[in-house]
């Protein structure tokens, strides 16, 4: 599919297309004024970078390094090339254990993975716990970004939701109210389940253990009850040294939501008492992007979302529209390193405008790759052929100085002659849902050559 | 064994020159009153701190609180603050081997290692507390510090927690606040799965 296309329903709701802008606006604000509370900022933010350059430099070293350490500590560690053999491993501990129930805390890997239909094939019941993720959980639908699951819907839809599955009052769309029979929903979960599963968001190599971060202490309370916890994980995730925690605990919450830490910060290093902890690493196509000198500081990224939250486009087209488990910025670098002919058309969404670049905790350049990996889409030669012919056209125009004057002469002379039915017609889409801007009299060129005689004539003799 | 192997033998494929391993030890923000920083900070979260001389002083600050006075099951794994005021039952944590029997616990008063100011975040493990559960389950919590652990930053936790073997336990946690969601329209709401409230005592003395 293609994101233009997939957005056009989302913008089609004007209101709710500028209340969604504005909702992760206020974010992107929130993070700003953390951001500028600490001095220390851009330290720590070329700090964090340089520790996730070097540990990407050393990955094979670290992950061993992290194996010996974890099992140590009485951790099992298992290994997944891929999202199959991922759920492979996952079933195959839950079918050990004689497990029925799971609960599970936010993890974007088993999204990525699909471990939930997975695992319901197989007759498991799976819960979602963190509460935007549940709520998206019963609408059958994915999330729409990586740390605000439900941004994308009103307390009314909410409300409409809880009354058809939690049997809520209908009408009330108190978030205080819904919040709370959620909390007792989901606590039956948690007492009732068999293991917890949950994502990492920093594994840190000399200790054999991990981090996991939340604000609704879901993910603590799904691995603090029954005995199994399994933990799957990105290869990237992994960080050297403990002390490197000191950037990436300062960083992540600032920049994702513009706290100064989240609520709960769970170290894990080593099983629970009488429990069992497996540990899963997943490639899943981190290698290949590893082998891509361009791309792999993508590698970097502690799934913040702070590039969701500034990026023009992502706010106001909607998560959904990316159709990839992390959309936005980092999504559009992603999802088409993985599989360029089917997301192809995600990094020409981008403006280039470079916000990302600049809010992004770990340095990544989102967007210049962004525009690397259009250059390679352009040459795989996998884009549609009205997108090929169009930039043909222009290069070939752009090329050419005297024919780049000409056809704007032209253009400037016929177009506010031409009746409207053929500036608005499919073959444009800028004039889809928005006027064409007035065309200027004159040439930037000619405005420039006028304005330097001016300023001659002006000068005193 | 042999995804293991074919990812580490991927990995080692590509040959990416080897980047150095900075330092963390950045000029980090330190403050004139590090208390009132974790305060403030503390309250901004949905907290509250409250200072007091001693064990006993702690007992006579949770009768006021309705959650405490209301709670019909209080747990404590503080020691040396066994002189509760009357009223709730008291559950002995360590008589108990399930941690779901934990259930009904209204009001848990457990212990907290050092807090970092810059955060409000206060440093707690499974060392004392015979579930580590209990800190995430109960309606209403209260973390009791020893007055004085406190360290202006994250940096200056992770140096503490390396030299006092912090990472040893097989849980540990940085707990800021009570929980809390905004996942419905970014309404926030205190209260989402784990504690309703957080009050953060730091103690003077440790004598009664």
């Amino acid at each position: 599919m293609n994101h233009a296309t997939q957005a056009t329903a989302f913008v089609a709701n004007d209101e709710r297309a500028h209340w969604h802008d504005s909702a992760l606006w206020f974010v992107r604000s929130k993070r700003d004024k953390c951001a500028h509370a600490l001095p220390e900022w851009e330290d720590l933010r070329a700090a964090a970078s340089e520790v996730k350059m070097h540990t990407i430099s050393r990955l094979a070293k670290y992950l061993e390094q992290f194996e010996v350490n974890a099992k140590k500590l009485g951790v099992h560690v298992h290994w997944a090339k891929d999202g199959a053999e991922h759920n492979k491993i996952v079933h195959g501990i839950l079918q050990k254990h004689d497990v029925k129930k799971v609960v599970k805390s936010k993890s974007m890997l088993t999204e990525e993975c699909h471990l939930n239909p997975c695992l319901e094939k197989h007759g498991y019941e799976v819960v979602d716990t963190d509460l935007g993720e549940r709520i998206v959980q019963l609408r059958e639908e994915p999330p729409s970004h990586i740390v605000l699951p439900a941004i994308h819907l009103k307390k009314q839809d909410v409300s409409t939701l809880f009354e058809k599955h939690l049997g809520t009052e209908a009408g009330n769309n108190d978030p205080q109210y819904l919040t709370e029979a959620a909390r007792g929903h989901l606590r039956d979960k948690f007492l009732g389940a068999d293991a917890g599963i949950t994502g990492v968001n920093f594994a840190i190599a000399e200790t054999g253990g991990f981090v996991v971060c939340t604000n609704e202490g879901n993910a603590d309370l799904g691995v603090s009850l029954p005995k199994l916890h399994i933990a799957c994980m990105g290869i990237e995730k992994l960080i050297p040294r403990a002390s490197d925690l000191s950037l990436f605990l300062r960083l992540l919450a600032r920049s994702a939501t513009g706290q100064p830490i989240t609520t709960y910060s769970s170290h894990f290093h080593g099983p629970i008492a009488g429990g069992e902890l497996h540990i899963v690493l997943v490639d899943n196509g981190r290698t290949e992007i590893l082998g891509r000198e361009e791309f792999r500081r993508s590698l970097n990224c502690i799934r913040c979302g702070a590039c969701m939250n500034t990026c023009p486009v992502y706010r106001r087209s909607g998560g959904h529209s990316y159709e990839t488990t992390v959309p936005g910025p980092i999504g559009s670098i992603l999802a088409p390193a993985r599989d360029a002919n089917e997301f192809y058309s995600l990094p020409y969404a981008c403006s280039l405008c470079g916000s990302c670049t600049d809010v992004c905790p770990v340095k990544i350049d989102l967007h210049n790759q962004l525009l690397t990996m259009r250059g390679k889409i352009a040459e795989k030669k996998i884009l549609p052929w009205s997108k090929r012919i169009q930039m043909r056209l222009t290069s070939s125009v752009m090329k050419r100085t005297w024919l780049f004057r000409w056809a704007g002469g032209i253009a400037r002379w016929i177009m506010p002659k031409l009746p409207r039915f053929l500036v608005y017609n499919r073959f444009n889409p800028w004039g889809k849902q928005r006027e064409m801007p007035p065309f200027p009299k004159k040439s930037f060129r000619q405005l420039y050559a006028d304005r330097k005689r001016n300023r001659q004539e002006d000068k005193p003799k | 064994m042999s995804s293991r192997n074919d990812i580490l033998q991927a990995i080692r494929d590509q040959a990416i020159p080897e980047r150095p391993l900075p330092s963390v030890d950045i000029d980090a923000i330190i403050f004139d009153d590090p208390i009132t920083q974790f305060q403030t900070v503390l309250e901004s979260v949905g907290g509250q701190l409250i200072q007091v001389e001693s064990h006993a002083e702690v007992t006579s600050h949770l009768t006021g609180f309705p959650p405490y006075r209301n709670a019909q099951q209080v747990c404590c794994a503080v020691a040396g603050l066994d002189n509760l005021p009357d009223g709730p039952n008291f559950v002995q944590l360590d008589a108990i081997d399930d941690p779901h029997d934990l259930k009904a616990i209204d009001y848990a008063i457990l212990p907290g290692h050092f807090a970092v100011a810059e955060n409000a975040a206060i440093w707690v493990t499974d060392e004392a507390v015979a579930h580590r559960a209990i800190y995430f389950l109960t309606q209403h919590l209260a973390i009791i510090v020893p007055a004085g652990e406190i360290v202006n930053n994250m940096h200056e936790a992770y140096r503490k927690l390396a030299t006092k073997g912090g990472l040893d336990q097989h849980f540990g946690a940085f707990i800021s606040g009570p929980s809390k969601t905004a996942d419905i329209e970014q309404s926030l709401v205190i209260g989402a799965h784990g504690a309703r409230s957080l009050s953060v005592f730091f103690v003077q003395s440790q004598a009664m």
